[in-house]
């Protein structure tokens, strides 16, 4: 069982409050393609993805990425229980997707550094600590399924 | 690889970040141990508390060593081979793949709340090649 302090909690929710799921999905994604160009493999299907202006002007990479971390905040809402909000996710990622759960890690780690960028000094140390321990549990937990 | 490119705007960056080098190197060891507690099983002879002088000193050290870095990024192995001598039979810090990159992710962090959007994929990028480069370095005589 996660524990999550009373300060946690509260760094995770009143920041997510000011998060543009849209914007910062999108901005996450295209970092992910740009700073792990071995990620583009997953995205075949997505067209340009020749440079790093490409690949942040792609419609179907902001698509996507707004789709991800849409579903990331499901995690946000169900702190207690990220395991199981992610039990389907993880199968399909398994089993349908195939991705290396490495890419997860790589994934939260880059959302974290899209976050320090947005809110800059806003983004303590006690904030980074909380959402490094978030995007490794949801990480896990995307893994979680994986035979 | 480090592109051309890449170590033009790692310069660019570094250029920017004008006499902060000290605060900077605390307070990514700071976040560090606050992210990312296994870390501070090195350091069980410093006072860790925040803004404590050692954390500042070591800091200064850890990013001045980065700046050295940066000025011989065509021969980094050559550059931080002292370091690297040291990280392999003194300080023998589990390597790259797992404590390094724990720096590495909070100097990024670091940088990215003072730089804000001028921390571009680009750069982000660049950062993340170099970091990784400077960890392979300097683990490279681990055995």
């Amino acid at each position: 069982m996660v524990h999550w302090t009373a300060e946690e909690k509260q760094l995770i929710t009143s920041l997510w409050a000011k998060v543009n799921v849209e914007e910062c999905g999108a901005e996450a994604l295209a970092r992910l393609l740009i700073v792990y160009p071995w990620t583009q493999r997953f995205f075949a299907s997505f067209g340009n993805l020749s440079g790093a202006t490409a690949i942040i002007g792609n419609p179907k990479v902001q698509a996507h990425g707004k789709k991800v971390l849409t579903s990331f905040g499901e995690a946000v809402k169900n702190l207690d229980n990220i395991k199981n909000t992610f039990a389907q996710l993880s199968e399909l990622h398994c089993d349908k997707l195939h991705v290396d759960p490495e890419n997860f890690r790589l994934l939260g780690d880059i959302l974290v550094i899209v976050l320090a960028a947005h809110f800059t000094k806003d983004f303590t140390p006690a904030c980074q600590a909380t959402w490094q321990k978030l995007v490794g549990l949801v990480a896990h937990a995307l893994a979680h399924k994986y035979h | 690889m480090l592109t051309a490119e890449d170590k033009k705007l790692i310069q660019q960056i570094w250029g920017k970040l004008g006499g902060a080098e000290e605060d900077i190197g605390a307070e990514t060891l700071w976040r560090m141990f606050h992210s990312y507690p296994p870390t501070k099983t090195y350091f069980p002879h410093f006072d860790i508390s925040q803004g404590s002088d050692q954390i500042r000193g070591h800091g200064k050290k850890v990013v001045a060593a980065l700046g050295t870095a940066i000025k011989n990024m065509d021969n980094l192995s050559q550059a931080l081979s002292e370091l690297s001598n040291l990280h392999a039979y003194n300080l023998r810090v589990d390597p790259a793949r797992f404590s390094l990159q724990f720096l590495a992710q909070c100097l990024q962090v670091v940088l990215a709340t003072r730089l804000g959007k001028e921390y571009s994929p680009e750069v982000h990028s660049a950062v993340d090649k170099f970091m990784s480069a400077v960890a392979s370095v300097l683990a490279e005589k681990y055995r």
